[in-house]
């Protein structure tokens, strides 16, 4: 390595390191927030725990209800489970439904294209402040109300729209001479899209698959307001209940935070192999 | 042209979504659900803990299969909205009593049956509490009380072992007590707190004939001796609840003005008693001649009962047990609830009890009017503002009036829709004739065939899209013309538009009138996105560097502010922007001891840069992650090889990335640019948690004041609406603006 090589990479360890700390001091007081028995309040500089104690943590996750047969069912489980099927059939149904629609818009040319486009972005700029009444007249109408159903196709409307303008750029950015040569070599323009073009856009389709996983996630006002029935709250609609009308259980809200991001964290780790297996030097020559 | 047809497809889709929905809703107004015995009665709450626990163990013992729900609080009034109308809310809810005149107006709750409530079981100010009149101005109970909450002050006995009896002694508590312990402690930026003070000085947030109290004489006193008690340092600044009740816990404060629900976060070992407000001497009461006491407000939690419930054969049943004495003494028991009943009331033994019990006798119930709710927001805002010492205690009041009235102004008169529906059916033909005419040509239809085999790819998307996204979206818009609540709205025509952009008939430039929070909005957006693309792209430029060590660590380290839900992370930023107790603070003082330097710590929320700062600091914490991983998706997707050519070429790593790096990864960066800017435009959370509007409504966005008028104020929805409308118009001129200018740029290339 040369002396130049060497101090690039000081510098760039440097700037994320400082990114690090950046990222990571407000979520270290959310941490020694769930870890404290009790807060005093004092002006400091480090996040530290003060008398620090599991408690908030086991109940929040150790939450049951006692079933009418005496038997008590793991709430919170239950709840995880809604939580993570709610958010990767939003990301599912997200992207399934963007990925055609998004190459459609990437390598045809159609009548209605460019006003498809338009209207799409205009959908974004419509706040939802207006838009939530209507949509949960429709699902009462549609009876999925009180469904999870329901709830992912409230999801849905945010992540089709994204997950199209994201995809559809990410289409942009693959050669063409790809499935040109899938074509030359018998495949059908179907299959060239689905052989040659989806696994190279794997790295974009699994940014993708996170960020409507992540909108479902930790959405809390309209799960709670659609779902009438605790077995199928998702977590952030339980977490909520920490907060009162007066008072507020911080510390067992942001144990519950830290929990509630893990699965998060997790999914991030398993996707970023993908991210970063994407096109290579190979890629266009393969 | 494309654009057009496609417009007018996505609108013949919506049209048939919205016929879809009117005929099945109206399918639904002509047969109600009819519920028999067999149907389990629904009820729903918002307590927690112990409340929560007393109240399923009563539940349990009715002896019939209840449909019991706990919501979280901060959903349940926008659930019990609705939900209700649409016939699929609770039979029974718990609620403070202070909603019920929304909820009338509404259609929430049904009158409570004469027969149901004993009358002569109860604290009297209870049963006026819950008495309202009805539409035709009868007036009427329409929930039984449970039981009474209000504030009352707590003494640690280990610090103090003489209660005071006037607010004014606390003053020369300061000396007795130990450094760094504040004699008293409340929330006095909080208008429910100070409405206890106003009391004592005669004034009340409403006055009797709904107008608003908090300004004049007895206001502006009120806040004097605040500022008073301020400045002596007895009383510590910005304290919120979570902050009263820390001091208190950890004996930092010798006594806090609180209400019951601070006993639960007391630990065992903490000595303290509770005594009734003290008196001022400042203040006179009726007599003119000894000093009046504080009264705080009284909050009723009463049992209420939907439409839908009064059909049901068993509710009385219910509400029978719900509201018996012995109900009443077990949630005293259980939950520590201060009864609303005579025969429930608390032992003499039980001094916590007793001590809000004579609280209670001599507290002014909270008004339950439709005109309380427009209270709040002025109030506190005048109180913030004249504690920050940003204006004179009686100027910030004169404000609040002026705002209170602003926000009450009675709701445009209806129109005549005909015009309207004229140039709709007009130019709805016209389009529909153009379109025909179109069609015929011979070149479209070619044009058509050969876009086919593209339809079969976007068709299920269009649908979806239309269903779920457009459709809500016209009928949303469409609300904006419309005023009134929801399911009585009648048409205004364009009255609430031209009420915004005339700023409500007030000067232009004002603080709060659209033009001045547009031009916040823009500041905020364009800051946000700067910051988020130079930081995003910087940390990923530098993760996608090759020889780069401890990657996959750094990934994950960097998207952790995107992985804590968001909610708790704005709150613990407003937390750590705290001028006393937070941790930049805390930072200030660090350096302050290390390098000796003497910074003063900042009021961050006091002026508008300092506060505009801490929400940007904030969402670009929250949104730096996002750039970040779409530019690292996108990077994968520049050949290796092309950056090898151009380096065997002799190109600099700096031309490298400008003229091969940054093209290739345009095509991924715009569309989620636009998308951020345009998100950000409408990014309410952080305003809402970090800065809440502060200093005095400055830093709200458009959004934010949209939810105001939807949310917090007078439920106008067709004036939230009409903000959506106008963010929506002022996003699309934007976004055809800047895409010109990247087309005219490409051009120029």
């Amino acid at each position: 390595m040369t002396a130049r090589a060497i101090a690039n990479n000081v510098l760039s360890h440097a700037l994320l390191l400082v990114a690090v700390a950046f990222a990571l001091y407000p979520v270290l007081w959310v941490v020694a927030l769930a870890f404290s028995g009790d807060s005093v309040p004092t002006a400091r500089a480090i996040p530290v725990p003060t008398a620090p104690t599991m408690d908030h943590l086991r109940e929040v996750v150790l939450t049951t209800r006692a079933d009418a047969d005496g038997a008590s069912t793991w709430l919170f489980g239950q709840q995880l489970a809604n939580s993570l099927l709610v958010s990767i059939a939003t990301a599912l149904v997200g992207v399934g439904v963007a990925i055609p629609v998004a190459y459609a818009l990437a390598r045809f040319e159609f009548v209605g294209k460019s006003g498809g486009m338009a209207t799409l972005l205009a959908t974004q700029m419509f706040p939802a402040v207006a838009s939530a009444v209507p949509l949960f007249i429709m699902l009462e109408a549609m009876g999925l109300l009180n469904t999870r159903t329901g709830l992912i196709l409230c999801y849905a409307s945010t992540s089709v729209p994204f997950a199209i303008f994201q995809l559809r750029g990410a289409f942009e950015t693959i050669p063409v001479d790809l499935e040109e040569a899938a074509m030359v070599d018998g495949a059908s323009r179907f299959e060239a899209f689905v052989r040659v073009v989806l696994p190279v856009a794997k790295p974009a389709i699994a940014v993708t698959f996170l960020f409507a996983f992540m909108t479902a996630y930790n959405e809390f006002i309209l799960a709670a307001t659609l779902l009438s029935d605790e077995s199928m709250f998702t977590l952030p609609v339980v977490l909520q209940r920490f907060i009162g009308e007066y008072d507020a259980q911080w510390e067992a809200f942001a144990a519950g935070a830290l929990v509630v991001s893990i699965p998060v964290m997790a999914l991030f780790y398993l996707l970023q192999k993908h991210m970063v297996a994407g096109l290579g030097a190979g890629g266009v020559k393969g | 042209m494309n654009g057009a047809i496609a417009w007018c497809r996505a609108a013949a889709l919506a049209c048939v979504v919205i016929a879809i929905t009117l005929a099945t809703s109206l399918a639904h107004a002509t047969s109600p659900p009819v519920p028999d015995a067999t149907t389990p009665l629904r009820v729903w709450h918002a307590y927690r803990g112990a409340e929560q626990v007393a109240l399923d163990a009563l539940l349990q013992d009715f002896g019939q299969e209840l449909n019991v729900l706990a919501i979280p609080y901060d959903a349940f009034g926008s659930k019990l909205a609705a939900a209700i109308p649409l016939g699929e809310g609770p039979d029974l809810f718990i609620d403070s009593h202070e909603r019920l005149g929304d909820f009338i107006h509404r259609g929430l709750v049904a009158p409570m049956p004469a027969a149901l409530i004993d009358s002569g079981a109860y604290v009297h100010s209870t049963l006026d509490a819950v008495t309202l009149p009805d539409a035709v101005g009868t007036p009427r109970a329409w929930a039984v009380p449970l039981s009474m909450k209000s504030l009352a002050l707590y003494v640690n006995t280990d610090l103090l072992s003489d209660v005071p009896t006037h607010l004014e002694d606390f003053h020369d508590l300061k000396e007795t007590l130990p450094d760094g312990v504040f004699p008293v402690a409340w929330e006095a930026n909080s208008a429910y707190t100070h409405a206890a003070l106003l009391s004592a000085y005669g004034g009340a947030l409403l006055t009797e004939d709904g107008g608003f109290g908090m300004h004049g004489p007895a206001a502006t006193r009120s806040l004097q001796l605040v500022l008073k008690l301020l400045d002596a340092k007895v009383l510590p600044d910005d304290a919120d609840g979570a902050l009263v009740t820390d001091l208190f816990r950890s004996g930092k404060a010798a006594a806090v003005i609180s209400g019951p629900w601070l006993a639960g976060d007391l630990p065992a070992s903490l000595r303290y008693e509770v005594h009734r407000l003290p008196a001022i001497y400042d203040a006179e009461d009726h007599t003119g001649k000894s000093p009046a006491f504080m009264r705080p407000l009284l909050t009723v939690e009463s049992l209420m009962m939907s439409p839908r419930g009064a059909d049901h054969p068993h509710v009385a049943a219910l509400i029978r047990h719900l509201t018996s004495a012995e109900a009443g003494r077990r949630r005293a028991s259980d939950a520590r609830a201060l009864s609303a009943r005579i025969d429930a009331a608390p032992a003499p033994t039980d001094s916590f009890l007793r001590a809000f019990q004579d609280q209670a006798a001599v507290a002014t119930p909270m008004p339950a009017v439709r005109a309380m709710r427009a209270v709040w927001e002025p109030a506190s805002r005048a109180i913030r503002k004249a504690l920050r010492r940003d204006a004179q205690p009686a100027r910030a009041l004169e404000q609040a009036l002026q705002r209170f009235r602003d926000v009450r102004r009675p709701p445009p008169p209806p129109r005549d829709p005909t015009i309207l529906l004229t140039i709709l059916g007009a130019s709805s033909l016209l389009g529909a004739l153009l379109l025909f005419h179109r069609a015929r040509q011979p070149e479209l239809r070619a044009r058509l065939r050969a876009s086919l085999p593209a339809y079969r790819y976007v068709i299920h998307g269009v649908i979806l899209v239309g269903l779920l996204v457009i459709g809500p979206i016209l009928v949303g818009a469409a609300t904006a013309l419309f005023a009134g609540q929801p399911h009585q709205m009648y048409y205004v025509g364009f009255a609430n538009f031209i009420d915004i952009l005339t700023a409500r008939s007030g000067p232009l430039l004002s603080s709060g009138s659209f033009y001045v929070v547009l031009l916040v909005t823009v500041a905020w957006t364009a800051a946000n996105v700067i910051l988020h693309l130079a930081i995003g792209v910087t940390l990923a430029l530098v993760l996608s560097r090759p020889l780069l060590k401890l990657k996959s660590v750094y990934r994950v380290l960097l998207i952790v502010p995107w992985s804590v839900p968001s909610y708790v992370t704005a709150l613990a930023w407003k937390g750590m922007f705290h001028r006393q107790f937070g941790a930049v603070t805390g930072i200030i003082q660090s350096v302050n001891d290390v390098f000796g330097t003497e910074i003063e710590p900042i009021a961050w929320f006091a002026t508008f840069s300092t506060s505009f700062a801490a929400n940007l600091t904030t969402n670009v914490w929250l949104g730096f992650p996002f750039m970040m991983v779409v530019t690292l998706g996108a990077l994968t997707a520049v050949p290796k090889d092309v950056l090898e050519a151009a380096e065997v070429d002799g190109a600099t790593p700096l031309q490298r990335l400008w003229h091969v790096t940054l093209p290739m990864i345009k095509p991924t960066m715009i569309p989620a640019t636009v998308l951020g800017s345009i998100w950000t435009f409408n990014m309410f959370n952080v305003v809402f948690l970090v800065s809440g509007g502060e200093p005095d409504g400055t830093t709200d966005i458009l959004i934010s004041e949209a939810y105001r008028w939807a949310f917090t104020r007078e439920a106008r929805y067709g004036y939230a609406a009409a903000y959506a409308v106008l963010i929506f118009i002022i996003l699309a001129a934007a976004s055809t603006a800047g895409a010109r200018w990247i087309d005219r740029s490409k051009e120029r290339a």
